[in-house]
């Protein structure tokens, strides 16, 4: 289990535009890409050797599943921002304004006063 | 000395540059009733006469990461830059170049250590949506210097509540003895009760508005003691996961003083959040009196506090209580079926 990991994921991968549009595009691939290009890299020329993800990590992330994310402990602010990112156009053009957030919250709904998972690392 | 003419404390909303600049049949509907109070609000500013600026956000992991991750921090560089791609994606806020005052940053820094506040320094920072959304509401033309300073209210474990207040009861300490004839306003921003990410998140109010009443009064009547007494990690988790940037609003009122009273104090009911502005003036003359009673004229704010029994909040409290009355019902009827079996 690496949330830091997943973190530095939804965080790098969210200040990117190049990397926004490929994990849209093919979500699968670009975790393998941008772990070798990215993940494992503390500076340019500075390299972390021991990061990576579980299986069950790896597969949230290939699959946008920001549910199992949220129930992981992803951090909240990073999860939100970047699935807007990958939806929020697209829904608004279909279904209006804040209906991706919406249906977010919809599927996040089971969690409704109860204590939500913790982001502490 | 210097002089802080006026301390303002406000929610900050990414939303309010495109709601308010967009062509006028593509604004959302609450889109001018926020701008006149806005606009209200800034005429607060103005009356207060500002040099210098010194700023209170909080970095949303955009610059500061969780490799290195500051409490508190203050920037000290001639110039900042702002705000930072994803920012203008999802919100269209534009980008921005503030002035900064390296002098006062430096001295700030040395005294609030003197003073037992070890803040991380920044030689190179970039300012995001939690100070240039203030800058786009209370001063668009973004021409005076800034000192920057940022708190976490992301990264658990944060500072306590208490650390935020005794921070900005510092700050007050400090700017007050910052040798110079210039007129210095501290700004900052935080949130009230929010949902960010969670499944509260843009729901028809905020999630929690009778913690906002109390919040609004506390902040607006100086009440410390209440705060320190009512708020913690786990109760603002409660009213909503993001709800910890109250911290920063808690902080501002340190600067301003227990027990002092606003003298501008406005809310408004932006559906999923509850934004509010409030304004004190230290040394409050004529013009700043009458620049907060007009603005309140033109935003149905007042010039005073707001107190938790307003009016405002009775639709709130009677769902609650009717949520509470309905629970009491269903457990009694339910021992009621019980006993007959
Ligand atoms: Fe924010």
């Amino acid at each position: 289990m690496s949330r830091y990991y997943v973190n530095k994921f939804l965080y790098t991968v969210d200040s990117d535009p190049k990397w926004v549009a490929a994990y849209k595009a093919d979500p699968r691939g670009t975790i393998d890409r941008w772990e070798e290009e990215v993940g494992q890299w503390l500076t340019p020329s500075e390299k972390t050797s021991w990061l990576s993800f579980t299986e069950e990590e790896r597969e949230a992330l290939a699959t946008h599943n920001y549910v199992w994310l949220f129930e992981h402990g992803a951090h909240f602010f990073l999860n939100l921002t970047l699935f807007i990112a990958l939806y929020d156009q697209e829904y608004t053009a279909r279904s209006g304004p804040l209906s991706f957030q919406r249906e977010m919250a919809d599927k996040l709904s089971p969690w409704v006063g109860k204590e939500y998972p913790s982001v502490a690392l | 000395m210097a002089e802080l003419t006026a301390v303002l404390a406000s929610t900050h909303h990414p939303f309010y540059y495109k709601a308010t600049t967009s062509p006028p049949d593509e604004r959302p509907p609450y889109a001018g009733d926020w701008q006149r109070k806005v606009e209200a609000y800034r005429e607060t500013l103005i009356a207060a006469d500002p040099d210098i600026l010194v700023m209170v956000g909080a970095d949303h992991f955009h610059q500061l990461w969780l490799d290195n991750y500051p409490q508190f921090l203050i920037g000290q560089a001639e110039q900042y830059d702002a705000t930072f791609y994803n920012e203008e994606r999802e919100f269209g806020i534009p980008k921005f170049l503030l002035q900064g005052d390296v002098d006062f940053s430096r001295y700030m820094h040395q005294e609030l250590m003197n003073q037992e506040f070890d803040l991380a320094v920044s030689h190179e920072l970039k300012i995001d949506h939690s100070i240039i959304c203030p800058i786009i509401t209370v001063r668009p033309e973004a021409d005076l210097p800034v000192v920057p300073i940022y708190t976490n209210i992301f990264v658990p474990p944060l500072p306590s509540p208490k650390r935020f207040y005794e921070l900005g009861r510092a700050i007050r300490r400090v700017i007050d003895s910052y040798p110079t004839e210039k007129k210095v306003v501290a700004i900052g921003t935080g949130h009230l009760s929010l949902e960010l990410g969670g499944p509260r998140q843009f729901g028809e109010h905020g999630p929690d508005p009778l913690f906002d009443a109390d919040a609004i009064e506390w902040l607006s009547t100086g009440n410390a003691e209440a705060i320190l007494a009512n708020v913690t990690h786990e109760s603002m988790s409660g009213v909503g996961n993001a709800t910890h940037g109250f911290m920063d609003l808690l902080l501002m009122m340190g600067i301003a003083g227990e027990g002092e009273h606003a003298d501008y104090v406005d809310q408004l009911d932006l559906f999923h959040t509850r934004e509010m502005y409030i304004t004190w003036y230290p040394y409050k003359n004529q013009k700043q009196a009458e620049a907060a009673t007009a603005a309140a004229e033109v935003s149905d704010a007042s010039t005073g506090p707001i107190y938790a029994n307003d009016a405002v909040w009775d639709q709130f409290r009677e769902e609650k209580q009717e949520s509470e009355q309905g629970t009491g019902a269903d457990a009694l009827s339910a021992v009621g079926e019980g006993s007959e079996r």
